[in-house]
């Protein structure tokens, strides 16, 4: 299956850029498998979380602990944001914590006192995963294969690569997370046939129909929406839940002035705690949340039916793509041979129901969901590497690409699902004599008016002679690369000379802004080793303070003087250690004042099961769930 | 303009064997993919980009039968775009003046059960007719193209383009029919790319 590349290459990675994990993997030249690459600590998955501190910066688990503790100033799901305008994301900023401002065509986040791109952020988890490479095999790595969501548009694939380059990575191919994870399954799992992929992950959601035959992984037709997926489970869960608490303990809000739904940490808890819920009812048929919040603790028993009944809706909104990708495929459900499942969302029990139903067929999900576009991009890699050469993925472009005519009216050159590369040729011409400029304005989607698309750039055609009106015959090429990605290049067909186009990306950056970007991320460093372990010891001793700092709040008559005055002492001695830079210090006070709240806790849990359930013990409801 | 019977080394006659051509295009992709061409020079990577663009556009063009029919019309006039126009069939004129009225009045207001039953029927029909042109431009049609002679060829081109203009017209009424049936399945699934008459064969194809 793999041969020893003749002409080495640099060694290349696979990376999937996640929006609530990022992982990379590579393919191991003895097995000729890919393989993920783990951190010092086992673990595979990075979260896609950047926290700001004043410190320095802190990535993936680290900065995830501290979600809760400084929510304006810790990112997650930033590849939202990725290629996005103002205009695309402002309906869903108020749910994200920290502060989002419209930048010139892209947005920046206000964080940590500064302000980033999104692209910026996403180089940050890049650049960790590229350290954890290079960890891995004690040499330098610099080129990537980067994955992106099959239904991203062009802004949005450009701003992926320009993280890549932020971050110090060449990333030599963008490709396509649902047909990567075809790669990963075709390696051994899938014979030849037509296959689906289903692919919802945090925040996207995609679907691809692909002819697997002879070695050839041919995209037929790919749909998708990039703004669904796991997150919009968890916040449709959130706003469920915080209704249901504010319904139960108005008489509490009221009488200690909560607003829940304007306090970020207890928001950002809420989100926490209804995913962590989520996800437990894809094992079980019920669960059990016990959230202590201000003045008192919610306790509630979910189960799985309450749930599917809300999140129905918008597993229901990934069938329509499903649809129409079957449509430009040309084929019906039946004709589908198998389904294969990719995701992490994919494990709600709901969403392989539906997937079944609409398919009528068991689907693969055999490779671990959240691993598998890792893997493929690995092969991918490999691929590019001259280490496989008996397969070769031909993909497809998501979106229609045309230009704006007379009356904003879109000319389409190339059609959606078009295999790539691919290219268009337009001629134009002058309109006014002597004119020496040409603007072009080029859309993506699927509408008939330019203003219901997607605006990728503006283009001046500069440098025309003088001519009289409609002389010059000036030749435009659009061409789309194997990553999807736009190229376009112009040419005066008399003179032979080639115009000069001066783009100006609609969402994207300039060269000169990543330039600049990449001398910042210089003086941007992560925290080096050391002061990270003293921000993680820190947040970890916030909270415990705060959660602390609660209970005491409304325990107040299960504690005796005396158990209060301990606990206060041992807040004190925790506040102390936790403004020096004392890491054991800090952590032993934490364990200190943890140990001093036992009895408080199991007395909190107690009480507030017995307000819940009536009068049974902590013991029996446990054991009963 | 470039010629994409050409690229698979065949002549150009409408039967074409769908399993052969899609061997050739793999063949093709195989030699020309990007993939294949990252350590080469940036000339050499320059031609596989473009090389792969043609091959791709060539497959596109020619695998679907009714897309093959409408490239070859475009070739042969050597248009860049393949811009024909619907042309309603003179037989079923009074039927379609019918069509019309009813869907006006969808428009102006909803439909009753009656009128739905009507609308639906007469889709029914016309997709059935749809049908049967797409079946005699890909079957009577095509082989007539292959089997004349060069003198009967512009004879045999446009008995094609009647057609294929038939079927566009019958593919927009079908379409004004289901946005008025179904408004909302209309907005959010523009339906599958219509080949014939798309533009796949632009490559290659300055407009003039």
């Amino acid at each position: 299956m793999s041969a020893p590349p003749i002409n080495k290459m640099a060694r290349i990675v696979g990376i999937d850029l996640g929006t609530t994990n990022s992982l990379v993997a590579y393919v191991d030249e003895d097995t000729g498998l890919p393989v993920v690459i783990a951190d010092g600590d086992d673990r595979r998955l990075l979260p896609s979380i950047v926290g700001f501190t004043p410190d320095g910066l802190v990535v993936g688990e680290a900065a995830r602990r501290q979600l809760a503790r400084r929510p304006a100033d810790t990112v997650y799901s930033v590849k939202r944001l990725m290629g996005r305008g103002w205009e695309d994301v402002k309906d869903e900023l108020r749910y994200f914590p920290f502060k989002v401002l419209p930048g010139e065509g892209v947005v920046k986040l206000a964080v940590g006192g500064r302000e980033v791109t999104p692209p910026e952020v996403s180089a940050i988890v890049l650049r960790a995963l590229k350290e954890r490479a290079e960890a891995h095999f004690g040499e330098p790595v610099e080129k990537a294969v980067v994955t992106v969501p099959a239904y991203f548009n062009d802004s949005q694939r450009q701003a992926t690569k320009d993280a890549g380059r932020i971050a110090g990575l060449d990333v030599v191919r963008i490709v396509n997370e649902p047909t990567a994870a075809s790669l990963a399954y075709g390696l051994h799992r899938l014979g030849q046939g037509v296959i689906a992929v289903y692919d919802l992950g945090g925040g996207t959601f995609d679907i691809s129909i692909l002819r697997v035959k002879d070695g050839i992984f041919e995209v037929l037709a790919t749909n998708g929406d990039t703004h669904l997926g796991g997150d919009d489970f968890d916040r449709v869960l959130m706003l469920w839940l915080l209704e249901d608490i504010q319904a139960r303990h108005h008489a509490e809000l009221d009488r200690d002035c909560v607003d829940l739904a304007h306090d970020n940490e207890i928001m950002q808890e809420l989100r926490l705690a209804a995913e962590a819920a989520k996800i437990r009812l894809s094992a079980e048929e019920r669960t059990t949340l016990t959230l202590p919040l201000a003045g008192f603790t919610y306790h509630r028993v979910i189960t799985r039916a309450e749930i599917e009944r809300l999140l129905d809706p918008l597993v229901a909104r990934t069938l329509g793509p499903c649809r129409k990708a079957l449509a430009d495929a040309g084929l019906a459900p039946a004709e589908i041979d198998q389904v294969v499942l990719v995701g992490g969302s994919t494990r709600v029990p709901l969403v392989r129901r539906r997937v079944q139903e609409l398919f009528g067929k068991t689907p693969h999900s055999q490779l671990n969901p959240d691993e598998v576009v890792a893997l493929g991009a690995a092969v991918q890699a490999q691929i590019l590497a001259g280490g496989i050469t008996d397969m070769l993925l031909l993909d497809v472009t998501p979106l229609s690409l045309g230009i704006e005519t007379l009356g904003g009216i879109v000319s389409i050159l190339i059609p959606r699902n078009t295999t790539i590369p691919t290219s268009a040729r337009e001629m134009y011409t002058t309109s006014v004599d002597g004119q020496t400029v040409v603007d072009m304005h080029v859309v993506q989607g699927e509408r008939e008016l330019v203003k219901d698309n997607r605006s990728l750039a503006r283009f001046e055609l500069r440098g025309i002679d003088p001519m009289p009106a409609g002389m010059p015959k000036i030749e435009v090429t659009f061409l789309i690369d194997a990553n999807g990605i736009l190229q376009v290049q112009a040419r005066e067909q008399r003179t032979g000379k080639a115009a000069s186009i001066e783009v100006k990306p609609a969402y994207g950056l300039t060269d000169a802004d990543v330039e600049r970007m990449v001398e910042d991320s210089f003086t941007y460093a992560e925290a080096d080793v050391e002061t990270r372990l003293l921000i993680e010891t820190r947040n970890e001793a916030d909270t415990v303070l705060t959660h602390v700092g609660r209970a005491l709040r409304q325990a107040g008559p299960l504690l005796g003087a005396a158990e209060r005055q301990t606990i206060e002492a041992a807040v004190a001695a925790l506040r102390a250690a936790r403004e020096g830079d004392d890491r054991d210090a800090i952590r032993e006070r934490t364990t200190e004042l943890n140990h001093a709240t036992e009895h408080l806790a199991e007395a909190m849990m107690d009480a507030a099961l017995k307000g819940a359930l009536g009068t049974r013990r902590a013991d029996e409801i446990m054991e009963n769930s | 303009m470039t010629d994409f019977f050409e690229v698979f080394g065949l002549e150009r006659t409408l039967a074409i064997d769908g399993a052969a051509l899609q061997r050739r295009f793999y063949e093709l992709s195989r030699r020309w993919h990007p993939d294949f061409h990252g350590a080469a020079s940036a000339e050499a990577q320059a031609r596989a980009l473009e090389e792969s663009a043609r091959v791709n556009a060539a497959y596109r063009a020619l695998r679907d039968p009714l897309a093959r029919v409408g490239y070859l019309i475009q070739l042969e006039e050597g248009r860049a775009t393949a811009a024909l126009k619907p042309k309603a069939p003179p037989a079923l004129l009074a039927e379609m003046f019918e069509i019309q009225e009813a869907l006006e009045e969808a428009k102006a207001g909803p439909l009753d059960d009656a009128a739905r039953a009507a609308l639906t029927e007469q889709r029914a029909g016309l997709e059935a007719r749809m049908a049967e042109a797409a079946a005699r431009i890909v079957g009577p049609l095509s082989a007539a193209w292959d089997a004349a002679a060069p003198a009967g060829r512009p004879a045999a081109l446009n008995a094609l383009k009647d057609a294929l203009a038939t079927r566009a017209y019958l593919r927009t009424v079908i379409d004004d029919l289901t946005a008025a049936l179904d408004p909302t399945d209309a907005t959010a699934s523009p339906g599958p790319p219509e080949r014939v008459g798309g533009r796949g064969g632009h490559v290659g194809a300055p407009h003039q």
